[in-house]
């Protein structure tokens, strides 16, 4: 066996465009070609029955009014969509996502991609650093979160006392809504960012050398380097790298449930935690199973429309 | 202009560095504290600030005002290595197949159900949640570990698919074709001639399915109940209003470890450029 085609890994170059598989030729049919569904099957089968059938199911249950005193299917039309229509705490609860998975996705977009080229080329102890800038996303978020909690602790934290050396002053961290929502922030800023730079990272580090070469010989300094040879070629990673952080973060709900149980009040409920409480808490399953229905294609529709509008802005070359 | 932008340089590398660090060094610095030396205020020293204790370690074992972890530990690693297992294999021989042979069924082609395996991921946790409990209860397997692992396939089993897939796109059809002419059957042909290739791949795959396996909190916490306790679900638990600090930093770090660990082995793909493919 030729170890060499194992390079071939590490050096990947893929025509524009073609993304699926279908686009390549297949093979000629031949009696072997008939196994090719032992390869498909077992996982397209797992797949199908743990997750489509149970989300066909889902549509079904939210058109019943299935809760702890009436449990079971019946059929109560759209009850549970017009309810939802009018449930304020869930277009809230949406807003509020919207504006806290943006705003972290952006936030460590920048940081990950500040630190993704610092620790690029010339640095010291850059392997080191590399390890250390991935190790957050390796820990368990809900055990980060309660440890994060004590941080937060308003009298007994380490956080506030450096604060007050610092001479900021200690903060009502998790019982004012502004600073609750920041440090839901803070928190996700710190477990997800290593994702964001080891996606970025991996980009950096399959870039050619040429045009950098070429722009030193023109005398491009660092930020224009940056500007007009870097940021360019980087841009198809950085749409893919946004849109993987977008989608976990429509998810966000961990976080919150360990750090704020939602509050104070519904401060920082997420539109997760929300269908969490009434589905899993109160278990209204019907009406659950319609807010969450809503909810993915809310994000579906979103998701898609963002990647639309990226792919828009940062992505030039891909539609010449 | 060149001092002050290395002065740049490393000021923010340490700061961020400090940052990432600071729960780490916060949670060592707990476990090893007692109610006393929690409730006097923010202590980092041991000996000068505080008077160290094991107590927290110990209670992990069973001591007294802590949780056993012993036993959801075990949970935790037979249920995220056997679903981590399974979603590797079964992903992997899909992924074969999607790379290399054509399917068609109506307007569905490759590119569909590819897309229908990777979009798995789209949908969050909490969609799930409840068919997931409705169905495990008629299965009969709420709170129990083949329920919990039978989850766990069908959640990783599309990291495994949407990785796999790109780094068999990059092994050339002649090597299988070859391979066929020799009169060698296709399961054989990927076994001994595929598989060694895409190594790289599988190492990849199989971490990204133990890390989103081993910090998965939401399903373990809503499909288990008494019986089955996984690592994260039972050190939220002693999340409460008066939480133990000493030994919830104890059990975090003993949870947060061993995959702190694989930053290591990620790191040497990325620097080797291994992950290039992953990325896309």
């Amino acid at each position: 066996m030729p170890t060499s085609w194992r390079w071939k890994t590490a050096e990947r170059i893929r025509p524009e465009g073609q993304t699926r598989p279908s686009a390549r030729p297949s093979m000629p049919e031949t009696a072997m070609y008939r196994q090719k569904y032992i390869f498909l099957l077992p996982g397209l089968l797992v797949l199908v029955a743990v997750i489509l059938f149970p989300l066909i199911f889902t549509i079904r249950v939210s058109f019943s009014s299935w809760d702890v005193y009436n449990p079971g299917l019946n059929n109560a039309g759209g009850a549970m969509y017009a309810r939802l229509w009018d449930d304020s705490r869930y277009w809230e609860a949406l807003w509020r996502l919207s504006l806290l998975s943006l705003s972290t996705v952006l936030i460590q977009y920048v940081l990950g991609f500040a630190l993704a080229l610092l620790v690029w080329r010339d640095i010291a102890a850059r392997r080191f650093l590399r390890v250390l800038f991935l190790v957050p996303m390796m820990t368990t978020p809900v055990v980060m979160s309660v440890i994060w909690r004590m941080i937060f602790h308003e009298s007994l934290g380490p956080l506030n006392p450096i604060l007050e050396a610092l001479g900021i002053g200690a903060q009502p961290w998790l019982s004012q809504a502004t600073h609750a929502f920041a440090a839901v922030m803070i928190v996700e800023i710190w477990q997800w960012t290593p994702f964001m730079f080891l996606l970025l990272l991996a980009g950096l580090l399959s870039l050619p050398s040429e045009p950098f070469l070429a722009a030193r010989v023109d005398g491009a300094g660092p930020v224009r380097t940056f500007m007009s040879v870097t940021f360019p070629m980087m841009g198809a990673i950085s749409v893919g790298a946004i849109l993987i952080r977008a989608i976990e973060a429509s998810k966000i709900m961990e976080t919150v449930y360990v750090l704020t149980s939602g509050g104070p009040g519904t401060a920082t409920e997420t539109v997760s935690y929300y269908i969490y409480i009434r589905g899993m808490r109160d278990f209204q399953i019907g009406y659950a199973a319609a807010l969450s229905l809503t909810y993915l294609v809310i994000m579906a529709v979103a998701l898609t429309l963002i990647a639309k509008a990226l792919i828009r802005l940062m992505v030039r070359e891909a539609r010449a | 202009m060149r001092t002050l932008y290395l002065a740049l340089k490393y000021l923010a590398v340490t700061l961020w560095s400090g940052f990432v660090i600071f729960p780490f060094l916060w949670m060592l610095t707990t476990s090893f504290k007692t109610a006393n030396g929690v409730t006097g205020g923010a202590t980092w020293l041991p000996w000068l600030q505080y008077q160290p204790s094991l107590g927290g370690w110990q209670s992990l074992f069973g001591g007294a005002g802590g949780v056993n972890i012993v036993r959801p530990y075990l949970n935790s690693l037979v249920v995220t290595l056997s679903g981590s297992a399974i979603a590797l294999i079964l992903g992997t021989l899909a992924a074969y197949g999607l790379s290399r042979f054509s399917f068609r069924a109506g307007p569905i082609r490759n590119g569909d159900i590819t897309f229908f395996f990777i979009s798995q991921r789209i949908m969050p946790p909490i969609v799930l949640a409840i068919p997931f409990f409705l169905m495990l209860r008629w299965l009969g397997l709420l709170d129990s570990l083949p329920g919990l692992i039978l989850i766990y396939v069908a959640l990783l089993m599309p990291i495994a698919v949407w990785v796999m897939v790109d780094f068999f796109n990059t092994i050339p059809r002649g090597l299988d074709e070859m391979a066929w002419m020799d009169g060698c059957p296709p399961v054989t042909t990927f076994l001994r001639v595929i598989l060694p290739n895409v190594m790289p791949g599988l190492v990849v795959a199989g971490m990204f399915c133990l890390i989103f396996g081993w910090n998965d909190f939401f399903f373990a916490f809503t499909l288990t109940f008494t019986k089955t306790q996984l690592l994260p679900v039972s050190i939220v638990a002693l999340n409460s209003s008066v939480t133990p600090w000493w030994a919830l930093s104890a059990a975090a770090i003993v949870s947060v470890a061993p995959l702190a660990v694989l930053a290591f082995v990620v790191e040497r793909f990325l620097s080797r450029g291994g992950l290039a493919g992953a990325v896309r």
